[in-house]
């Protein structure tokens, strides 16, 4: 490994320059953010510092391996309740959540390790399940978010269907499916891009690393394609999820009181 | 004989219902009674009926003042909203037993606003029945007075008059035995709520009963053998139109009057 590997506290000191020009900028223009972008870097610092410290434990050679799935446990349990809490308007998210970040990760898992793409190792189990929790949060988030509008600004053409005789979910089912559009559809558009305008974090993590280049292409390579199923997996189980909370066992549509306008 | 209310010993008095021309009849002349049904959102009552009936003879309106809960009675009928308390019945069937997609499609629903769904307006009609052939779909657009030509223009081209017209004929294409009509001419102009008027006048002759929500009175005279008057959630007279219109109660007058202005 060369020297790039390692950049040590002075090198991260250097890139505070940064943030020193980014709270620069703030108080020339006057725009109020001084204090939360200092607040931000350092929590970040500390974060790091401290996941950095507790992934020393888990990833040391001599790690019980079943540290590292409990870790892959917690991330999907915080990422759960982040989700929850950023849509806190659809009831329930928190369970919904778990199971589709639950089905995601057990399925990228499952094709990492069980078609060897990646030895079963700690040092792979913990970043690849927290790569892709990282990558399907924002979109479980939209898919969720999506579903409920969807549905809240459609709700004549469902009762219309529902006034047909349509059960509940074929009833939803044009809406559910514009919602995933919309969900799925930008990482679609990063996988088509991907390389040509922006350099993906494994691949940029691994260059600076010092690895050959094409390694660093066929890693990432693997990373997006289990991205774009992860986040295919995590957008139909919320958009369903959601769509069935919203549809009763009678088949009525009772939305949320402040999504029904 | 028409009965809109039958009495009984706990109610009259408290609820100060009236009845007016009518003779009261056994239930088999109700097409929908109403027993204790209360319709409560948070802490707010939306309907609160002792006992309520809409006969079985003829078409009825259901008349109230904006908010007044004519809305969700009319909903209640084909179970898009459900009680939260009490007994409905449909042609003395309970109707929280019955199967509600069955029951939606002998309870047919024409909504307020003319709703489009989306494809062409054949595929409008399919959505009520997949199974419908060309002939039957240019008979059912020449039902409403639709032209044949219609069928492969997008529903969501057609005019407010020609959407509401098809969805009167998206709604027959289920073979109902009950049309409910929620202000289905309001949105229109008075040359498409007359061609809607004579249509729905015209099921009689397949037997097929119209019920109506409506605010405009010249309507009702129009419309409807059959009259309830709900004000705060309550029915709080009933009868055939002439009479509840000749002999009004107070509560009842001061809206007549009001409407009239």
């Amino acid at each position: 490994m060369n020297s790039t590997s390692s950049i040590g506290a002075g090198g991260v000191a250097a890139s505070f320059i940064l943030i020193a020009i980014a709270i620069a900028l703030s108080m020339r223009d006057r725009l109020g953010l001084e204090r939360s972008i200092a607040w931000a870097s350092v929590r970040a610092l500390a974060q790091m510092l401290a996941i950095g410290g507790a992934l020393g434990l888990v990833l040391a050679d001599d790690a019980p391996q079943i540290w590292s799935w409990l870790w892959v446990v917690a991330m999907v349990l915080i990422g759960s309740a982040t989700i929850a809490s950023r849509a806190k308007e659809i009831p329930g998210l928190f369970s919904l959540s778990l199971a589709a970040l639950g089905s995601a990760v057990g399925a990228s898992l499952f094709v990492i390790f069980g078609l060897g793409i990646f030895p079963i190792e700690p040092r792979t189990i913990v970043p690849s399940a927290g790569m892709l929790l990282g990558n399907v949060i924002a979109c479980t988030v939209l898919a969720a978010r999506r579903t409920l509008t969807e549905i809240s600004e459609h709700r004549d053409q469902i009762e219309v269907r529902l006034s047909l005789g349509q059960i509940g979910p074929v009833a939803v089912r044009p809406h559910v499916r514009e919602a995933l559009r919309t969900a799925i559809g930008p990482q679609i558009e990063t996988t088509k891009i991907v390389g040509l305008i922006a350099l993906p974090g494994t691949m940029t993590g691994l260059l600076l690393a010092g690895v050959d280049p094409i390694d660093a292409v066929l890693v990432q390579t693997a990373v997006m394609f289990l991205i774009l199923g992860s986040v295919a997996i995590t957008s139909v189980v919320i958009g369903g999820g959601v769509a069935r909370r919203l549809i009763t066992a009678d088949h009525r549509l009772v939305l949320p009181a402040h999504a029904s306008g | 004989m028409i009965v809109t209310l039958r009495r009984r010993p706990h109610f009259g008095t408290s609820e100060q219902v009236h009845q007016t021309g009518l003779l009261g009849t056994a239930d088999p002349a109700a097409l929908f009674s109403f027993d204790g049904v209360r319709v409560e959102r948070g802490d707010r009552t939306v309907l609160d009926l002792d006992h309520a009936v809409i006969p079985i003879d003829g078409a009825t309106a259901i008349i109230g003042p904006s908010g007044s809960g004519k809305s969700t009675l009319l909903r209640l009928c084909n179970r898009l909203e459900a009680p939260t308390a009490g007994t409905i019945r449909y042609r003395g069937n309970d109707l929280a037993a019955m199967e509600p997609t069955e029951l939606r499609r002998r309870v047919a629903m024409v909504f307020q606003q003319p709703v489009a769904l989306g494809g062409t307006a054949a595929d409008n009609l399919r959505e009520a029945d997949p199974t419908l052939d060309v002939d039957r779909i240019e008979d059912a657009l020449l039902r409403v007075g639709l032209s044949a030509a219609l069928a492969c223009r997008p529903a969501r081209d057609l005019s407010g008059g020609e959407r509401q017209r098809l969805g009167l004929a998206r709604s027959l294409t289920t073979h109902p035995d009950v049309v409910l009509l929620d202000e289905a001419t309001s949105a229109l102009d008075p040359g498409n709520a007359a061609r809607i008027e004579d249509l729905v006048a015209g099921l009689s002759i397949d037997g097929i009963t119209p019920i109506w929500v409506t605010h405009d009175l010249d309507q009702l005279r129009r419309i409807a053998r059959n009259v309830l008057v709900v004000v705060a959630g309550k029915v709080v007279q009933h009868g055939l139109v002439e009479d509840v219109l000749a002999r009004p109660i107070p509560e009842v007058d001061q809206f007549l009057r009001g409407e009239e202005r």
